[in-house]
């Protein structure tokens, strides 16, 4: 999609974000708010009574067409710390699996007078069907669509970075493994471009790299090493096994033996190098423990920032920001 | 109806099968054409055609449309997408052997053309199954298949089992000369994917088809027609390296021909953005630059036949998720418009843009249509190159509302449409 085109239907005609689908296509100014407003909530999550009234009365569903206990756990404590009233769907026992089409399942939903759909679905552009289809007054979070964007990960990542170092003007990133199946790997390249980044990587065998990956505005690497050298950021992708057909890699271990991170390898990158995983971790596949659980790994914090950047996203696509007149 | 003559004048009569360009009439007698150009003696008719300021042109032959019928009458019917057929000026289709049943029976030809001929519309071409039941291993019974009518045959999407059949097939049908009719794909490099590998599924994160599962089966096939000197046609090529391939084994005088869906000379890789699954096409639409090399193909005639690839859906078959969404354009009526555009663009002249409608496709499988000439069948289309409409409900005949197209303003309309010496559309 041009960057217009995702814009367009991401946003109202002020300007504000309605739908949460992607980031392509959002200006660096919305990016910025998006991690402003988290960090107004990151205060929240440390109180001792962790809730404010933003949402209250609305009802948020989190529609989640394809498994998943973390994303889903942080959309649903985010809600619920903004007040507002959580239906979780598990789509695996409910109406599709006896052959009611998507868009039914979408409009008996609707019709129950909902406000927000939380949507995770194995097919690239599901959240975009369905905010194409609701109602006006229904906003659309992608909480992960196919190969295609993970838009509230991604912000999470790039809020962690943010805290980490200070800001994104000079940095290097580099991102590694299974870029080709890799949703989160998307988001994060066009939020990280669009925050100003020196230089985006993506480190893996040619089987794991998108066609034309260039054109997504990153540099290729298939050895480790070289990938990592100076970079100030290293982001570890899940091997997606489960996505993935035959004949990707040989073995498991072969892949970590060739892209695994390890700390002789991490020497490479600069000395307060951060490492990043949007979890779930496979230890001794992608990342060796001693640097998953050692002092340059920022991963339980990025856990702890997704509840406050979804809780942004969604009071800022209610209208509902605490920035936003006339909230709480 | 079939004796009623019919007299088309005050047109510009365009007949790329004989050069013929200029002023004149075509007059109609017995289903066939008694004269060109002016009238013969005593000739009367029953029925005139105001062409004035129009272009009079051979009836479109069509070498790919899907009808859905038989068996899935839902997405359309035999006497829908004819009449569809009829507003585009296509007078002779051929169907792909993909319904239900499979066409690789005779009694399935003998169903499929006398729907059509119960229809009164368009001539229908069934292509009949390469192999039984469309399984990619059994060779279908082509002899029996060619006495009821079919001029080639094909898989029509579904793959076949390995390069053995492939030969045993393309031997088989050279002993009765059947026409076999690809559309290249292997299936293991096409996998899951959905739209062209390349830049815009990467970013849309999409599984592709790569350019190489139509060119490696291309270059499977080749040596495979060569040494059986079989005649071959590719259809729906979509890559400019498959046209290429194919030109130079045409050149070494492999006797082999191609075509390419007329939406395949418009759209590009970028038509899917926004996940439009109204694009969702197969082949893919691909990139800008092979769609350029489809364009230049065309002109110069290395492809010498543009088709419809029509293939209506019900609403429900686009309604969904991208990748779950059934590909294929509803073609019928945008055949002329978008090859009218072509001309405006300068990409193509109007008599070559309607030779590749026409005497080209013709040529292909060997049939007397597709001229304008004495004694040829009466199958004319009268257009207006400069008439604008817009596609929408009303005026759109095909059950299929899957284009791309809806309601955006196209130039250039079916005004009279001819086929068999029966006049089966005017507007």
């Amino acid at each position: 999609m041009s960057a217009t085109a995702a814009a367009d239907i991401q946003l109202d005609a002020s300007g504000r974000l309605r739908h949460f689908l992607t980031v392509e296509g959002l200006s660096r100014e919305l990016l910025v708010r998006i991690m402003d407003t988290a960090e107004s909530f990151a205060g929240v999550t440390a109180q001792n009574v962790k809730k404010v009234p933003l949402l209250r009365g609305k009802t948020v569903v989190n529609l989640f067409f394809e498994n998943s206990t973390r994303t889903r756990t942080t959309f649903e404590l985010a809600a619920k710390r903004l007040s507002a009233d959580v239906l979780n769907i598990n789509i695996a026992t409910s109406a599709t699996s006896k052959g009611e089409s998507l868009l039914d399942t979408v409009r008996n939903l609707e019709a129950m007078h909902v406000d927000m759909f939380v949507v995770r679905h194995a097919q690239s552009g599901a959240a975009h069907f369905i905010a194409r289809h609701v109602a006006p007054h229904i906003s659309v979070l992608n909480a992960g669509d196919g190969r295609h964007a993970h838009p509230t990960q991604a912000m999470l990542d790039v809020f962690t970075i943010r805290r980490a170092k200070g800001g994104f003007a000079g940095l290097k990133v580099a991102i590694v493994g299974d870029i080709l199946h890799s949703r989160v790997a998307r988001s994060e390249i066009w939020a990280l471009n669009t925050l100003g980044v020196d230089e985006v990587r993506v480190v893996a065998p040619k089987t794991l790299l998108p066609a034309h990956v260039e054109a997504l505005g990153v540099a290729p690497y298939h050895d480790l090493n070289e990938g990592l050298r100076d970079v100030d950021v290293v982001i570890m992708l899940r091997l997606q096994l489960e996505r993935m057909g035959s004949a990707f890699i040989p073995s498991e271990h072969e892949y970590f033996q060739r892209f695994g991170l390890t700390e002789k390898r991490l020497e490479k990158a600069r000395p307060d190098v951060i490492v990043m995983h949007p979890g779930p971790i496979n230890r001794g596949i992608e990342i060796d423990s001693a640097i998953a659980d050692g002092p340059r790994s920022v991963i339980l914090q990025q856990v702890t920032h997704g509840i406050a950047v979804r809780m942004a996203v969604m009071s800022m696509a209610m209208h509902a920001g605490p920035d936003m007149e006339g909230s709480a | 109806m079939s004796g009623q003559r019919i007299l088309v004048e005050g047109g510009r009569i365009v007949d790329p099968a004989s050069g013929f360009d200029g002023a004149g009439v075509v007059c109609v007698a017995d289903g066939v054409i008694v004269g060109v150009g002016a009238r013969p003696d005593g000739f009367e008719a029953d029925r005139r055609i105001d062409a004035g300021g129009r272009i009079v042109c051979p009836g479109f032959i069509d070498l790919c449309a899907r009808l859905r019928e038989p068996g899935q009458e839902p997405k359309g019917t035999i006497a829908s997408e004819g009449a569809a057929a009829a507003a585009g000026g296509i007078t002779t289709l051929c169907c792909p052997p993909d319904t239900v049943p499979v066409i690789d029976t005779p009694a399935v030809v003998k169903l499929v053309t006398e729907r059509a001929e119960e229809a009164g519309k368009v001539r229908v071409l069934p292509i009949g199954a390469l192999t039984r039941g469309l399984n990619g291993k059994d060779l279908s019974e082509m002899h029996a298949l060619k006495r009821a009518g079919c001029l080639a045959l094909g898989n029509a999407d579904r793959p076949l089992a390995n390069l053995l059949v492939l030969r045993r097939a393309l031997e088989y049908a050279a002993s009765f000369e059947l026409v076999v009719v690809f559309r290249p794909e292997d299936p293991w490099l096409c996998g899951q994917g959905c739209v062209h590998e390349g830049a815009v599924s990467s970013r849309l994160g999409l599984p592709g088809i790569p350019e190489t599962a139509e060119t490696v089966a291309v270059a499977q096939a080749l040596p495979l027609i060569e040494q059986t000197g079989g005649r071959a046609h590719f259809g729906q090529l979509s890559s400019g390296r498959a046209v290429e391939m194919v030109a130079e084994a045409r050149a070494r005088g492999v006797r082999v021909s191609a075509d390419v869906a007329v939406h395949h000379l418009h759209l590009t890789e970028s038509s899917v953005d926004g996940f439009d699954a109204l694009c969702h096409s197969r082949p893919p639409f691909r990139t800008m630059s092979d769609r350029d090399a489809l364009l230049a193909a065309v002109a110069d005639g290395r492809i010498s036949a543009v088709c419809s690839d029509h293939q209506p859906h019900e609403p429900d078959a686009k309604l969904d998720v991208f990748p779950e969404t059934e590909p294929g354009l509803s073609s019928l009526q945008t055949l002329l418009p978008l090859m009218c555009a072509l001309v405006a663009e300068g990409r193509l002249s109007l008599p070559d843009a309607i030779a590749r409608l026409t005497v080209g496709p013709a040529a292909i499988l060997g049939l007397e249509s597709g001229r304008l000439a004495p004694g040829a069948p009466a199958d004319i289309c009268v257009f207006d190159p400069a008439a604008e409409w817009v596609p929408a409900e009303g005026g759109w005949l095909s059950a299929g509302r899957n284009t791309p197209f809806w309601e955006r303003t196209l130039t250039g309309r079916v005004m009279a449409t001819v086929a068999g010496g029966r006049l089966v559309y005017a507007l």
